[in-house]
C-alpha cells in the first residue's frame, strides 16, 4: 500500500494514469527515433514512454512551437487568436524525458536504420516513427506555386498562412466574394474547407453587407454534407454556395498576379481566393521512399509499420489508413497504436492490435457544432468502419444540441492537445 | 516541472506494481483519452477514478441507445460488451483512487 500511496502522493490523481504499469522493459540502449511533433510525433512520443521508461526517444522537429491546424479556422473567422494553437516542447523534455531535436529530417536510410538531420548529425534508431503530415502539390494547379500563395493562401499548414488569410480576409469589402477551392480527395481533413467556409460567412456576415462565399469543388460531394447545407441555409441563408466537380467546380488553374480563378468553362476574379491544393505524404516520407505513387504510404493496418521498408512505422495524415479520413484524431490514435507495436517488438513480444475511433467536430458558427465518429477495425487488410458504429451529429436538431457539441469540440481540442505535448 | 530522474524513479516505482491488464486492453483504453484526458477538467466528463461498473453500466446504455448522447452512442456502438466491460475496468483501475 505504500507504494500506492506514495505514488499517488507524489504524482497527484491526475497524472497517476501516465505512470501506469509499464508494458515492457525493453532492452537497455534501445533508441526509437521520432521524425515530426505534430499530433501523430508528440503522441506517439509520450505514449511510448508510458509503455518504456528506460527507452530512449528522440524527437525531430525543426520548429519550436508546433501552430495546430484544428482551430485554425475559428481564426480565420476571427473567434480566436493565433497565439491560441500554439504549442511548445517543454514538457515533453522535462515531464517526459524526451530528447527533442530541432532539426528537418532530410534523408531516412531504413538499411541503416539511419535518420540523417539538415545541420548534417545522423541519429541510428531501432525503430523509425515517421508523422510528417502532409505536403502541397505545387502547380498541380496551373499558376500555384509557392509565390502564388502569397496572394491566394492555402492556409492548410498552420501559422504563418493562417495569419495572412485571416489579414485578406479583414480587407475583404462590403459585396466582396471569397472564393474556396477545395480538392479531390483524399486530403488533410475532409470537412475543414467547409468549416471554413461557414465560420468565414459567419465574420463576413457580421461585418459586412452583401459578401458571398463560393466553394469551387473538385468533388461531387463532402463529408457532412447535408449537416453543413443546412446549417449554411439556417445561419447565413444563400451567402454561401457550393459548386461540385460535375458542374464545373474544380479549380484548374489560377493567376495570383491577376487575381482570377479559373475552371474548365469559367473564370472568377473574386475579392480573396483560398486555394486549397492537392496533397501529398509529407516530403521526407516521399524522399525515403515510403510513399507509393498516389503520394501517400501504405502501412499495415495493425501496427501502422510500412509495407515498404522495415522498422519504420508512418503514421497521420502521411500514411494510408483505409477509411480513417486524415485528421488529428485519427493521426492520436494511430500513434499510440504504433508506440504499442513498437514497444512490444523492442521487448520481443507479440501484438494485438485495436480498434480505433476518429471523430471530427466542425464549427458552422460559434455555437454551432457538427461531428462524424467513426470506430476502425482491422478487416481484409485495410482499417474500415465497424458496422453499427459511428455516422454524422443527427440532421434537423435544435440549437441546443449543435450548442453542445461546439462545447464539446472545445473540450476535444484541449484533451488532444494535452495528449499530444503534455497538459 | 519535474525532471527526468524524478519521473524516472516513479516510472521504476510504477512498474513495480503488478501490471494490471494486458496490453491490448491498455491501448484500447488509450484510444479513449484524447476526449478524455485525466490531466485536465474540460467540457467533456472525466473518467478518471470512476468505477468500473459504473463506466460499463454507461457505456451500455449508450450502445444500446437508452442514454442521451451526442457522441458516445455512436462510439460505444463500434465496440462487444467484453470490449466495452474491459476498457471500463482499465479506465477504472488506472485513474484517481481514494
Ligand atoms: C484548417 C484545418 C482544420 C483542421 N481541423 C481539424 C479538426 O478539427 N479535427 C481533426 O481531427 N483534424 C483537423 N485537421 C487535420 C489535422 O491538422 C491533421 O490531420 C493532423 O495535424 C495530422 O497530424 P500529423 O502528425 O500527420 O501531421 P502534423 O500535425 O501536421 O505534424 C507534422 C509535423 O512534422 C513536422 N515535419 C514535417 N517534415 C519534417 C521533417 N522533414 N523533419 C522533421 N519534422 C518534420 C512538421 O513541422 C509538423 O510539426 C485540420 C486541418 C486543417 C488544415
Ligand atoms: C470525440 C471525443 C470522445 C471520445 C473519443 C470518447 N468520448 Fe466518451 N464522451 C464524450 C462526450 C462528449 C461525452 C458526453 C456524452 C455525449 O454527449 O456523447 C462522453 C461521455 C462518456 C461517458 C459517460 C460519462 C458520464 O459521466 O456521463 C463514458 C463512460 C465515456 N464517455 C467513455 C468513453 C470511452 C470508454 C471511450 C473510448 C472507447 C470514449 N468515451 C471516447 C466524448 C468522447
Amino acid at each position: 500500500m505504500t507504494g500506492r500511496l506514495s505514488r499517488r502522493a507524489l504524482l497527484g490523481g491526475a497524472t497517476a494514469l501516465l505512470a501506469a504499469p509499464a508494458l515492457a522493459a525493453g532492452p537497455r540502449g534501445a533508441r526509437v527515433v521520432i521524425v515530426g511533433g505534430g499530433f501523430g510525433g508528440a503522441t506517439a512520443a509520450r505514449y511510448l514512454r508510458r509503455a518504456m521508461p528506460e527507452l530512449r526517444i528522440t524527437l525531430v522537429e525543426p520548429n519550436r512551437v508546433h501552430v495546430t491546424c484544428p482551430g485554425s479556422n475559428a481564426v480565420i473567422g476571427g473567434l480566436e487568436p493565433l497565439s491560441r494553437l500554439e504549442h511548445g516542447y517543454d514538457r515533453l523534455r522535462s515531464r517526459f524525458g524526451i530528447e527533442v531535436v530541432h532539426d528537418a529530417a532530410v534523408a531516412i536510410e531504413g538499411e541503416r536504420r539511419r535518420v540523417r538531420l539538415g545541420g548534417g548529425a545522423e541519429i541510428a534508431y531501432d525503430r523509425l516513427i515517421v508523422s510528417p503530415g502532409i505536403d502541397l502539390r505545387w502547380n498541380e494547379i496551373e499558376g500555384y506555386g509557392e509565390a502564388a500563395a502569397l496572394t491566394m493562401p492555402h492556409a492548410w499548414k498552420a501559422g504563418e498562412q493562417t495569419a495572412l488569410l485571416r489579414r485578406r480576409l479583414e480587407a475583404v469589402e462590403d459585396g466582396g466574394v471569397v472564393i474556396i477551392a477545395a480538392p479531390g480527395n483524399p486530403f488533410r481533413c475532409p470537412p475543414g474547407p467547409y468549416e471554413r467556409a461557414g465560420l468565414i460567412a459567419w465574420h463576413l456576415s457580421r461585418t459586412r453587407k452583401g459578401c458571398k462565399v463560393l466553394i469551387l469543388d473538385a468533388k461531387d460531394s463532402f463529408s457532412k454534407q447535408a449537416l453543413f447545407q443546412e446549417g449554411w441555409k439556417a445561419l447565413y441563408g444563400d451567402m454561401i454556395e457550393w459548386v461540385s466537380g460535375a458542374s464545373n467546380g474544380r479549380v484548374v488553374r489560377v493567376n495570383a498576379a491577376e487575381g482570377w480563378v479559373e475552371t474548365d468553362f469559367d473564370r472568377f476574379t473574386p475579392a480573396l481566393a483560398n486555394i486549397i491544393p492537392p496533397q501529398g505524404a509529407g516530403r521526407i516520407a516521399v524522399a525515403a521512399g515510403l510513399a507509393e505513387a498516389g503520394g501517400f504510404c501504405p502501412v499495415d493496418p495493425a501496427t501502422f509499420e510500412s509495407r515498404r521498408i522495415p522498422g519504420i512505422h508512418v503514421i497521420g495524415d502521411s500514411c494510408i489508413a483505409g477509411e480513417m479520413p486524415k485528421s488529428a484524431s485519427s493521426a492520436n490514435n494511430q500513434a499510440k497504436i504504433a508506440a504499442a507495436a513498437v514497444a512490444a517488438s523492442l521487448a520481443g513480444q507479440g501484438f494485438a492490435s485495436v480498434k480505433a475511433i476518429n471523430v471530427c467536430y466542425s464549427l458552422l458558427a460559434p455555437d454551432y457544432g457538427i461531428s462524424v465518429a467513426g470506430v476502425y477495425d482491422v478487416a481484409d487488410g485495410r482499417r474500415a468502419g465497424v458496422a453499427g458504429s459511428g455516422g454524422v451529429s443527427p440532421l434537423g436538431a435544435d440549437a441546443h444540441a449543435r450548442k453542445t457539441e461546439a462545447e464539446y469540440a472545445v473540450g476535444w481540442y484541449a484533451g488532444i492537445c494535452a495528449d499530444a505535448w503534455g497538459g | 516541472m519535474r525532471s527526468l530522474a524524478a519521473f524516472m524513479a516513479l516510472v521504476v516505482m510504477a512498474a513495480a506494481l503488478p501490471a494490471r491488464a494486458e496490453a491490448p486492453v491498455r491501448l484500447m483504453a488509450e484510444t479513449c483519452l484524447a476526449c478524455h484526458s485525466p490531466e485536465l477538467h474540460s467540457t467533456i466528463p472525466t473518467l478518471a477514478g470512476r468505477p468500473a461498473g459504473d463506466l460499463l453500466r454507461l457505456l451500455l446504455a449508450f450502445r444500446d441507445g437508452s442514454r442521451a448522447a451526442t457522441i458516445m452512442d455512436r462510439i460505444a456502438k463500434g465496440y462487444s460488451r467484453e470490449e466495452l466491460g474491459a476498457i471500463a475496468g482499465e479506465l477504472a483501475g488506472k485513474g484517481e483512487r481514494p
